[in-house]
């Protein structure tokens, strides 16, 4: 019996997300008295792939095969269902992240089994099995209780951490078994930004709302996100202004993102905009209204204007990079 | 070609969370209900490919799994220019209920797209769309914010962490949409709510498998701690909380 992980890799490389959804499977794997095994696809290095046995995995099926250079959520989820099948699955995990939300309700259906999406923390039990997650955008949290025999649960990121299980692994090639009518998705173009923070897997948001007053003002909040390598985000208007990209947009219907640490610079904390961002750990609002709804959801507060606070923030932040 | 949009039945956003006195459900009294945001989304964009010049586009049909209180959500769908909804009378208790009852209706009436929003604001699930692809065998693409048809030919874009990508799949298929697929939804006006009445909507007993999951007990977040306040004049100083209290720099 096992608990399956599938760890995605970037261009045959792990991030520090691969690690602690393997620290999280370990810890599955550890209370049901299981293996921990984890799924690779793609061209990944046997170096790399020690690498997450430092975080508890016993087992590593290598799957290596150019047919899935490009996402298929079907082909993908055929694969991890057949490891799963081969290694009597009790759970399998997850990150909740593009291809996690991608490829694992898939998988679900495969193995019929009950999902649970974005946990961020060790089952309350495991018979029943029982996990809790946010619901109505963090208004409350539900425990939902998975009733199949295996379980899918996808990981929020930034929830669990890493916790080192120094330890060897097996490294077994595993073959896909798959035709190639499964591949139904052709890539037509390619459109990255490379030397960029991603916003959705960012420990540090820095984050400009109405406040920022133009588009002409996002110098500072760049060189701050710049300084301590944060990601920058913006508000929906800031985003329907023009002022910054749609891809930028946190909140209710654009990006939901939980990171260590969320700046909040001149966004008032509409309810809409707290949905998409109230999982984050520590919450800074800078607004110069103090009836602003975002002091009440915030840890630290600023009170003033962003154009003279940024500045200050900025001098503050190179000064602690310097020393540190 | 026919479009079907998968709707859910939320609360409105600014709805205050009140749960039971036992804890083991939420108080859903004097709730207002919407169509989903991100299921609203995708239904603004099937109305627009519907529209275009030369579409292909014959219909676009609505489907929730709901009971009867669901139905002002739908008449919604329909007045801002749904051609047609179905309803499956139930209540169900996970996004694998929600699917497998969807994919059993869409074995019968099959659709050539079918689009659902990524994530539902009520339980925050986001597993709709691509278990309702695996149990019709069919391709899916999910994070999709844009959808057009080149012909008969769809052409998607999704997002992926720093880009994006833009694909090609097959008819039929499922897209999982998210912002970018369309920005602001339409408003009914009020002769398309007068046609709305009039506009077909089904109700079909449930067909698909029971659910594999369920909500045993809920919690209300713990309170937080008050925002502490730093001097603008000295705003440096949240540096140094944030590095030396916090702890996240």
């Amino acid at each position: 019996m096992s608990v399956i992980v599938y760890t995605e890799n970037w261009d045959g490389k792990f991030k520090k997300s691969s690690y602690e959804l393997v620290s999280y499977a370990h810890a599955i794997a550890t209370e049901l008295g299981v293996e921990t095994v984890a799924v690779s696809i793609g061209n990944v290095a046997d170096e790399q792939l020690n690498i997450l046995a430092n975080y508890g995995a016993n087992k590593i099926l290598n799957v290596v095969n150019d047919k899935f250079a490009v996402l298929d959520n079907s082909a993908y989820a055929s694969v991890i269902a057949r490891a799963a099948k081969a290694n009597n699955a009790k759970v399998v995990v997850f990150a909740n992240n593009f291809t996690g939300k991608a490829v694992a309700p898939r998988v679900a259906v495969k193995l019929e089994a009950g999902m649970a999406n974005s946990v961020t923390a060790l089952p309350l039990s495991f018979d029943p099995f029982v996990i809790q997650k946010n619901v109505f955008n963090g208004k409350a949290l539900g425990k939902q209780q998975i009733n199949s025999d295996i379980k899918v649960v996808s990981l929020a990121q930034n929830s669990f951490g890493l916790k080192e299980n120094a330890g060897t692994a097996t490294i077994e090639a595993f073959d896909p078994a798959l035709d190639d009518a499964k591949f139904n998705t052709t890539l037509v173009e390619k459109n990255t930004v490379t030397g960029k923070i991603i916003l959705t897997d960012a420990e540090l948001v820095v984050s400009g709302g109405r406040g920022m007053k133009s588009a002409d003002n996002w110098g500072p909040l760049e060189e701050l996100a710049s300084i301590l390598g944060a990601a920058t985000a913006c508000s929906r208007p800031v985003a329907d202004e023009g002022w910054r990209p749609h891809s930028e947009h946190v909140g209710q219907t654009g990006k939901i993102i939980a990171p260590n640490l969320y700046f909040a610079l001149g966004i008032s904390g509409a309810i809409q905009h707290l949905a998409g961002v109230n999982s984050s750990k520590v919450m800074v609002a800078v607004n110069t209204d103090p009836e602003a709804p975002f002091f009440e959801a915030a840890d630290y507060g600023i009170l003033g204007d962003v154009q003279k606070v940024l500045p200050q923030l900025v001098e503050a932040a190179k000064k602690f990079k310097a020393h540190s | 070609m026919k479009i079907l949009v998968c709707l859910s039945n939320v609360p409105d956003t600014t709805t205050k969370i009140k749960l039971s006195a036992d804890q083991s459900s939420v108080d859903m009294a004097g709730v207002q209900w919407v169509i989903n945001p991100w299921d609203e989304l995708a239904l603004t964009r099937a109305l627009d490919l519907k529209e275009k010049a030369g579409s292909k586009i014959e219909s676009i049909t609505v489907i929730t799994v709901g009971e009867s209180y669901t139905e002002p959500t739908i008449r919604k769908a329909l007045a801002v220019g749904a051609d047609d909804a179905v309803r499956i009378n139930m209540t169900p208790v996970d996004d694998y209920e929600v699917a497998s009852n969807i994919a059993a209706y869409v074995k019968e009436n099959p659709y050539d797209i079918i689009l659902s929003g990524i994530e539902s604001s009520d339980y925050n699930g986001s597993a709709v769309g691509g278990m309702l692809a695996e149990f019709l065998k069919m391709p899916s693409v999910s994070s999709v914010s844009f959808l057009d048809l080149e012909g008969d030919e769809p052409l998607l874009k999704r997002e992926i962490p720093g880009g994006t990508e833009t694909v090609k799949v097959p008819i039929p298929f499922v897209a999982i949409v998210q912002k970018g697929i369309a920005f602001d939804p339409r408003i009914p006006a009020m002769r398309g709510i007068m046609m709305a009445r009039k506009k077909p909507l089904t109700v079909v007993e449930p067909a698909g498998e029971a659910g594999k999951s369920n909500f045993s007990g809920f919690a209300m977040p713990q309170a937080k701690a008050k925002v502490k306040m730093i001097d603008a004049e000295n705003a440096g100083e949240l540096i140094r909380l944030l590095h030396e209290e916090a702890k996240v720099i």
